[in-house]
């Protein structure tokens, strides 16, 4: 990859070791792809995940005095005041982690938006812009939905990106390597998040690694329905942008997404598929001990249609109810006067926190319900089964479900 | 007796120099589900299951499964200082190049010959990451 002279000096480590990390990866990463060279970026998204590998790399950056050049925004950890009130048991070893991930990305000049959906508000990228997104749900929406340009980013790599400023130019940031590579025909009313969520899942299963082209849709997805194919697609397949033509951005027609050159395979989805999905994903039924929700984290409408649901409504005792957003939706929330139904209702609104994270111990041997398969997918839990939102809001009120 | 040697040119991903004992695997790998005190494959139905991969130099196609639990799963393997000696692939993919950047396992991809004929299961193999070669010794029959 040829360099500049300003990128050899940092890679020498002129600009200090932390620089000269982030350098070093991008180099290797520019490597292994024969990019001829590197281009700047506008903004990244690091998904901190509060591991070990991800420890050793945020601190590497943020002792050697590397500082994010970019706006770069952050993965939720949790809320380690809020958590370690109500639990003492959180083990100690991991909490550590936890905290000095959130300290080392403090240090490093990032966004700390603790939110796995920053590009609803923390940190939008435009159409076109070169960015470095990391994270299952966006990586996919800001390339397919706002049209902006993103490899699947690790973690780190988008904190390098960050760092450094700029990312080498391969995958996805060249045109010709943006084109579908597989045809999904929808052949069944798609009508609400669920099944959107649902979609994702069997197309991220089928198609595996790739971009796959949808047809078949008949209405405007909404921001939720995006987010949680987005979300699902990615995290049961690699799934690093996908189109509707007509509805997302970057093709109107089948044939502009496939660049003129049409698929090689073509897969059809009926109703059979997604109650095959649903059925795989209802792993367990009867009493449950919590309901999770927020994996990703819940919009403002997310939130309001939770607090519409409880409204007037008692959690069943035995019963913890857990719903995940940001801090900034949380605010609006607060204001708005959803998060006082809510919590009235006996349930808790929590910021900055992922349903990974060790905040979830207690749990660890409990039976659980979720809107999210990729919630029941992370093994935080002794069983997690999925449902539509009203059904687990049915659960914990009546306190078990069906 | 002298070992047949051959030398094979590469492309150079994670730099570094290692030599060990090729083990070979025809299906992609998943660090997370290999145990991080042993480097024992856990993944079921996977064909180096209960196969250790510790210290070995690894022959396969290219990684899987979402970032973080791939990058976390080598960097174990590599405290525990049980990650491969060094690593050919036939293609990489971003996260698989910083889960070897993260954990220092030289990585190399585009052998002049195709690496699952090239290489069999207990060679002897020398990665020169930074020279861009593979040396392949076996011993004669």
């Amino acid at each position: 990859m040829h360099l500049t002279k300003d990128e050899e000096r940092i890679l020498k480590g002129e600009l200090g070791t932390g620089t000269q990390n982030a350098m070093e990866m991008l180099v290797a990463i520019g490597d292994a792809y024969d990019a001829e060279k590197m281009v700047p970026i506008t903004r990244a998204h690091a998904a901190a995940s509060g591991q070990e590998g991800d420890l050793y790399w945020a601190e590497l950056l943020a002792d050697g005095g590397a500082k994010c050049q970019v706006p770069t925004s952050t993965n939720p950890v949790y809320d380690l005041k809020y958590f370690h009130s109500l639990f003492k048991d959180i083990p100690k070893d991991e909490a550590e982690v936890a905290r000095r991930v959130m300290q080392a990305y403090r240090k490093l000049g990032a966004i700390v938006s603790w939110s796995c959906v920053p590009y609803l508000c923390e940190n939008i990228p435009l159409p076109c812009e070169t960015v470095a997104f990391s994270e299952s749900s966006a990586t996919p929406y800001v390339n397919s939905v706002i049209g902006a340009y993103t490899n699947r980013e690790a973690a780190q790599s988008a904190l390098a990106a960050g760092v450094i400023g700029k990312v080498p130019k391969y995958g996805l940031l060249i045109k010709e390597n943006r084109k579908a590579t597989f045809l999904v025909d929808v052949k069944t009313s798609i009508e609400d998040e669920f099944d959107y969520t649902l979609l994702g899942y069997h197309v991220g299963k089928i198609v595996g690694y790739g971009i796959p082209a949808l047809t078949g849709i008949t209405r405007p997805p909404s921001t939720e329905e995006l987010i949680n194919f987005c979300a699902m697609s990615n995290t049961s397949g690699a799934i690093p942008m996908f189109y509707i033509p007509g509805y997302t951005v970057e093709a109107s027609t089948v044939k502009e997404a496939f660049q003129n050159d049409m698929p090689k395979e073509k897969v059809t989805v009926t109703d059979r598929e997604l109650k095959t999905a649903q059925e795989e994903l209802q792993t367990t039924s009867g009493k449950i001990d919590f309901v999770q929700l927020g994996c990703p984290h819940y919009t403002l409408k997310q939130i309001a249609d939770v607090a519409r649901l409880l409204e007037e409504k008692k959690i069943h005792d035995g019963i913890t109810f857990w719903v995940c957003t940001s801090g900034t939706t949380k605010l609006l929330a607060d204001r708005v006067g959803y998060t006082k139904i809510i919590e009235k209702a006996g349930a808790h609104l929590v910021v900055d926190t992922c349903i990974d994270e060790p905040c979830w111990f207690a749990y660890k041997q409990k039976v659980g319900m979720t809107d999210s398969p990729k919630c029941a997918y992370y093994r935080r839990f002794k069983d997690v089964m999925v449902g539509r939102l009203e059904d687990c809001v049915d659960a914990a009120i009546k306190g078990k479900w069906r | 007796m002298k070992d047949m040697a051959t030398s094979l040119k590469c492309h150079k991903i994670i730099g570094g120099y290692a030599e060990g004992e090729a083990l070979i695997s025809h299906e992609s790998i998943c660090f997370y589900l290999t145990d991080p005190k042993t480097g024992v494959v856990r993944e079921k139905n996977h064909e180096l299951a209960g196969q250790n991969i510790a210290n070995k130099v690894l022959v396969f196609p290219s990684g899987k499964a979402s970032s973080v639990v791939q990058i976390d799963g080598l960097f174990k393997l590599a405290q525990h200082g049980l990650a491969p000696k060094a690593m050919i692939v036939k293609e990489v993919e971003t996260v698989l190049v910083v889960s070897a950047f993260i954990a220092k396992v030289p990585l190399v991809d585009k052998l002049e010959k195709d690496p699952f004929k090239a290489i069999r299961n207990g060679d002897f193999v020398k990665v020169d990451a930074d020279k861009s070669t593979v040396e392949v010794m076996r011993p004669k029959a």
